[in-house]
């Protein structure tokens, strides 16, 4: 077992040494964080520990202060990119609030998100073809949604939003995935389905999960990060973490 | 493929229908061709209403559909009749100083023509040099582009500068209008070129067709304007039809989400602004020699903020809504204005509807949207109708567009 992994070769995102100050308030300091490209990762922290800037910094809603983020096998920065830019390379985000167009049918939402050219003059000229509407029937299908196809979005309950949520991320097909809260407002049987397909996510592309729930941890068995005041506390296996007297200080002793 | 596409949208196909039936009983009805029992000026009111129902369509497309509240689309509109009132004046400026040059013993060169119609038009103005900006006014070919070029150039620097520093909101509305408000000081100084507070005039004489008169001229207008009003809501049905119509309603609704998606939301909404632009200013280059003189009041912000009332009253987010909306108000509009409406006597004070038509007309706005936030257009909505998810209710706005237009 090596202790020091060769990082720039096996990670897909790599950040490190990322700081972020908010009038005065350091919300990231000195934040460091890899991921493979095919492993399932849990986010822990208390709140104001920085998940959602992490996530937002990695999405590139937030510029940090200083730091790297380094995406992909052929490294590039994601600092000078949009976050269109950073979504077309390939970084996926399921918010906690489930957002989807409220106005539109899950047909549309699904076209829409569908991993296909984004600029305006493509998407004018763009037109759906047989192939289109199968893989969306697909994704439909896969997350319970086929016979809702033509309904609006607005129309559906909260829990179908989430799964069309999630559908939409599946169809841009990215290899970066970043889960804020997923077991959110899910019923128990939700909860067992979500866990289950996040883990199948996780065998083709990287999974970032942040997640509150400690029971829905242990279910997703795997590493675990421990965010504290902006940087990375403990890592490991859920066990390892739950040892740490730090990580039960700061955050499992409340 | 033409015909897929009506069939997938039907309020299209019931507004071309609608629009082909009210155009041909204006035909038949008016002096030019037809039994002449409606006046020449009124076929000018409804050639011009068909204009400003086109660039109502512009303002439904960047306000209903991305929920951009631009408050400055009446200057590109004012732009484009600008832009085609240049040379039609120049044309018509140069027949008028060939006649006149025409009993001199030798015949006048091309630079005394020219230096005849620079004395001519800015006169007025006390120039008689012919600014930069009229180089290309002796010439339809290369003048007539220029409503597209100008008005598509100025949307794009704009709206580049203003949707890359990501101004949304109430803030976008207020730049537009300063915006409106700089083009108009500018375009009301003597020395921008284009005559100060005088305008452009006799737009209504087309240059070649003296001998042809206003009563046939009005109709080809008239007929013109129409064609070009189905042209303009065939390319914005196109457009908002499909995967970017799509894309634009994600942007009103959630722009953030949607940059998620990958989507460059910048971009689009560049690109909306500009077509919008460009939709408007070909609008305001049918209108103009219609009305037959242009002056910077015509692009006062008060009249962008007008066109955001006319969708709103119409319905926003539907294309058949601007067009109601622009339709019914400007034609209630010029008839309460027009002296028309009988006056109401109340023994202590006399409602005359030239000074209280624009309280009726804000109180309508705030009605319709606190009551009524789908405008006119939302009426179909309440009828019956097959299939009601998502589909729009095309089959019933026929009716409406034809009582309006009785108006």
């Amino acid at each position: 077992m090596t202790t020091i992994a060769p990082a720039r070769t096996t990670s897909l995102l790599e950040v490190s040494g990322v700081s972020v100050t908010f009038d005065g308030f350091r919300a990231i300091n000195n934040l460091s964080f890899a991921i493979g490209p095919q492993e399932l990762r849990a986010v822990i922290g208390p709140n104001g520990a920085g998940k959602t800037t992490f996530m937002d910094i990695v999405t590139g809603k937030t510029r940090p202060d200083e730091g790297t983020v380094v995406f992909g096998e052929v490294p590039r920065s994601l600092l000078r990119m949009s976050e269109a830019q950073i979504a077309r390379a390939g970084v996926g985000r399921k918010f906690q609030r489930p957002t989807v167009f409220e106005d539109q049918s899950v047909s549309e939402n699904l076209m829409l998100a569908l991993k296909a050219a984004r600029t305006p003059w493509r998407v004018l000229f763009w037109r759906e073809t047989a192939k289109d509407r199968v893989r969306v029937a697909e994704l439909a299908a896969q997350v319970g949604l086929a016979d809702h196809l033509s309904r609006k979005a607005g129309e559906l309950s909260h829990g179908q939003k989430q799964w069309l949520e999630i559908a939409m991320l599946l169809a841009q097909e990215p290899r970066l995935l970043l889960v804020d809260e997923p077991a959110a407002g899910m019923s128990f049987l939700e909860r067992e389905q979500t866990t289950a397909l996040l883990v199948e996510l996780a065998k083709t592309r990287a999974v970032v999960v942040v997640e509150h729930d400690m029971e829905f941890i242990r279910r997703l068995n795997c590493k675990v990060t421990v965010l504290h005041e902006g940087s990375v506390l403990a890592e490991g296996s859920l066990d390892h973490v739950t040892k740490n007297p730090q990580v039960i200080e700061v955050y499992l002793g409340r | 493929m033409t015909r897929t596409f009506l069939a997938r949208n039907p309020s299209t196909l019931w507004f071309l229908l609608v629009l082909a039936l009210f155009t041909l009983c204006v035909t038949v009805l008016a002096e030019g061709f037809g039994i002449g029992l409606i006046p020449t000026a009124f076929v000018k009111v409804l050639g011009k209403t068909l204009c400003l129902c086109l660039v109502a369509l512009a303002m439904d497309l960047i306000w209903g559909y991305t929920g951009i509240l631009s408050l400055g689309h009446m200057a590109f509109f004012a732009l484009g009749g600008y832009m085609t009132g240049m040379w039609l004046m120049y044309a018509r400026t140069e027949e008028i100083v060939v006649q006149a040059l025409a009993g001199s013993p030798i015949p006048p060169t091309p630079e005394e023509v020219a230096q005849g119609v620079a004395t001519q038009i800015f006169g007025v103005v006390g120039g008689s040099d012919l600014p930069v900006v009229w180089t290309f006014a002796h010439s339809a070919f290369l003048q007539l582009p220029l409503v597209l070029i100008v008005p598509g150039v100025l949307a794009l620097v704009f709206g580049w500068l203003a949707f890359r520093a990501r101004v949304n909101g109430v803030y976008l509305s207020i730049l537009t209008q300063a915006m409106t408000l700089a083009l108009t000081l500018y375009l009301f100084q003597n020395d921008s070129g284009l005559r100060g507070n005088n305008g452009l005039s006799g737009l209504q004489n087309l240059p070649g067709l003296a001998d042809v008169p206003q009563s046939t001229l009005s109709i080809l207008f008239f007929l013109a304007s129409a064609l070009l009003l189905a042209a303009g809501y065939l390319l914005l049905a196109w457009v908002t039809s499909g995967k970017f119509g799509s894309a634009l309603r994600a942007i009103r609704d959630d722009e953030q989400r949607l940059r998620f998606l990958g989507y460059p939301v910048e971009g689009y909404k560049l690109f909306v602004f500009t077509l919008t632009a460009m939709v408007a200013a070909v609008a305001g280059a049918f209108y103009y020699p219609q009305a037959g003189i242009i002056n910077p009041a015509e692009l006062a912000p008060i009249a962008s903020i007008y066109l955001a009332v006319w969708v709103a009253i119409g319905g926003r987010g539907r294309l058949y809504g601007a067009v109601i909306g622009a339709a019914f108000v400007s034609l209630l509009s010029s008839w309460f204005t027009g002296g028309m409406a009988p006056a109401i006597p109340l023994g202590f004070y006399t409602i005359k509807w030239v000074d209280w038509w624009t309280v009726l007309l804000g109180l309508a706005f705030v009605l319709v949207t606190l009551f009524a936030p789908r405008g006119i257009g939302g009426l179909f909505d309440r009828l019956p109708s097959p299939r009601r998810h998502g589909a729009q209710l095309g089959p019933d706005d026929g009716a409406l567009r034809e009582k309006e237009a009785d108006a």
